[in-house]
């Protein structure tokens, strides 16, 4: 199964391709008969475009044979979080509420991609609006884990990391506003990069939480994931929150920098609630990097117990703001069965809106309404500035963290009902967001049950290549990216 | 007002606010698990947050400005492609003017 063309990384794609052993039309056919074989099982798609997609590869294909082939993407199938635009096709984000809508145009990330020559195939499952951890929430039924079919994917972006693991796409992108993509990849034995918040534009984004949302890419090797983060990075002046950085060749400067670095373990990271199993694979993993000589140092994040209560007061009521625009009036679901004007709004919403979104609305309207403000939201503001003060400290003595990716390995679909047991799956990963850091998760392991296991590594703000770098050594002295899950 | 005082979360205000029909089904299951979350939230007010400056964003940007000049946007067609009602180019709503 590994020879398939579906498993093999962009990189060795692209050598493929470059030769003219492959062609597009030939790895986008590949993807998608393998698409159409496991996918009624593993779920991970909303919706594609077969014909789109052959048409894509083929004008690729013309590109290459002209001598115009535009980078390592040209001519790769990627695959796309259902809550970014592309234009001319469904975008849902797992919501009856947008159940029809198709996207006027193209989110920049969508339009990078197709310029560096993408073939862009599919709509990816995920919670509703990107809210949850399991891709539960989705309005049109849950993913589940290609590595055990009773298992979630992790979430938000659940399709993103299960149709990567599955072969239905060469990698994908995703979006992370409290772990949404490092979660999921951990939880599928992926590589997941969330971006240093403003790296990634998040025009054509459907808006979560927008001063934690950043999108970043799935990939099968850390290579890939320089590849696509590469693609995607920039300055936007559509998106007036994206910073004015430089982007590098994070793909040279992933294989240029070799260590060794001085890294901090978080004792927080490591308390109740850490499978055994997990604890003991990055246990391992800290070793190894000790044995490539690597200074390891405990480091203390004092805030971290505030994060997720931090969290989900900011992250509710900027989705209680960001989602006041589905009103049933210029786009999206409509009642039918509304009296007046105003009464679209709360039928239409109560029609749309699944539980989860209609939980975080009602919260995030409950914290920022009057004479509660003070007491949640700007107290929260404050605590984040404190958690982020936290990771800086930790910055001046090291150059990065090492934690759990998720505290557990993929659990079981329905496991998890209560909304706060849900909530604590990303303890690991929403400082991160809270402090617009930038992290990736990286497989460590399997359980011995099979289940993958990730080890999250957070950098400094905007050094997202050493990142790949510290990932790269690990990766390259392991081979757990050459499993893959076989479905039955 | 103190975190630390009971939360007292009036969900129908709260959905009137957020534009949002709810059944006494959800109204009862929402209020108590989000008495759980809100509950959970309280420990946030143990925290001294004296003197210490909120943060809206990670890294703050302000007055981002964007060159004055006309650039092409939705064509009507387009803008209203998702409309889910229209006519004459325009979206069809209830009367609200009586």
């Amino acid at each position: 199964m590994a020879d398939e063309l579906f498993f093999k990384p962009i990189a060795e794609l692209g050598a493929l391709l470059e030769t003219k052993a492959v062609s597009s039309v030939e790895l986008t056919r590949a993807v998608i008969a393998r698409t159409k074989a496991v996918d009624g099982r593993v779920r991970a798609f909303n919706s594609y475009d077969e014909a789109d997609a052959i048409a894509q590869a083929a004008a690729s294909d013309v590109r290459r044979a002209a001598g115009q082939a535009r980078g390592p993407l040209e001519g790769i199938p990627i695959g796309l979080k259902d809550v970014i635009s592309v234009a001319g096709q469904p975008l849902t984000a797992s919501s009856k509420m947008l159940a029809n809508f198709v996207s006027p145009y193209d989110a920049t990330v969508t339009a990078k991609l197709k310029g560096a020559g993408a073939v862009i195939w599919g709509r990816l499952n995920c919670d509703e609006f990107a809210m949850g951890s399991s891709t539960e929430n989705s309005a049109f039924g849950p993913t589940v884990n290609p590595w055990d079919l009773t298992r979630v994917p992790g979430g938000s972006s659940g399709g993103s990391s299960a149709a990567l693991a599955a072969g239905e796409a060469i990698a994908t992108l995703g979006s992370d506003t409290g772990g949404s993509i490092r979660q999921p990849a951990a939880l599928c034995g992926v590589v997941g990069l969330k971006p240093t918040y403003g790296l990634v534009s998040r025009y054509g984004l459907i808006a979560f939480a927008s001063s934690l949302d950043q999108i970043g890419p799935f990939a099968r090797t850390v290579e890939d994931a320089a590849i696509m983060l590469e693609a995607i990075a920039g300055h936007d002046p559509l998106d007036s929150t994206s910073f004015k950085a430089d982007v590098p060749d994070y793909r040279a400067e992933a294989k240029r920098h070799q260590g060794p670095w001085r890294l901090g373990i978080p004792k927080e990271y490591f308390g109740a609630g850490l499978d055994p199993e997990v604890n003991a694979a990055v246990e391992r993993a800290i070793a190894f990097y000790r044995a490539q000589g690597c200074e390891i140092k405990e480091v203390s994040l004092p805030h971290t117990q505030y994060c997720l209560d931090t969290y989900y007061i900011i992250a509710t009521a900027e989705a209680s703001s960001n989602l006041a625009r589905y009103d049933g009036i210029r786009y999206g679901h409509r009642s039918k069965e509304a009296k007046d004007a105003v009464d679209i709004y709360f039928k239409s919403r109560a029609e749309g809106f699944g539980p989860e979104v209609k939980r975080r609305i009602i919260l995030g309207t409950y914290v920022l309404s009057s004479g509660y403000y003070d007491a949640f939201y700007l107290r929260a503001q404050k605590v984040r500035t404190l958690i982020r003060q936290d990771f800086l400290n930790a910055y001046r003595e090291v150059d990065a963290l090492l934690t759990p990716t998720s505290p557990v390995p993929a659990f079981k679909l329905g496991e998890k009902s209560d909304p706060l047991a849900l909530y604590l799956c990303d303890i690991y990963t929403i400082g991160v967001n809270l402090a617009g850091l930038p992290a990736l998760s990286v497989p460590c392991g399997f359980t011995a049950g099979g289940l993958p296991i990730g080890l999250q590594l957070i950098g400094q703000p905007f050094a997202e290549a050493n990142l790949l770098a510290m990932a790269r050594v690990y990766e390259q002295a392991h081979d757990w990216r050459l499993k893959h899950p076989v479905l039955p | 007002m103190t975190m630390s005082s009971a939360p007292d979360l009036n969900i129908d205000h709260v959905a009137k606010l957020a534009r949002l029909a709810l059944t006494a089904e959800e109204k009862a299951r929402f209020s108590q698990q989000l008495g759980d979350v809100l509950h959970h939230i309280e420990q946030l007010g143990k925290v001294d947050v004296t003197g210490v400056e909120p943060t809206a964003h990670a890294f703050p940007i302000t007055n981002v400005w964007a060159d004055d000049i006309a650039r092409p946007g939705l064509t009507v067609e387009t803008a209203l492609r998702n409309a889910p009602a229209q006519r004459d180019n325009m979206i069809v709503v209830p009367k609200v003017v009586e």
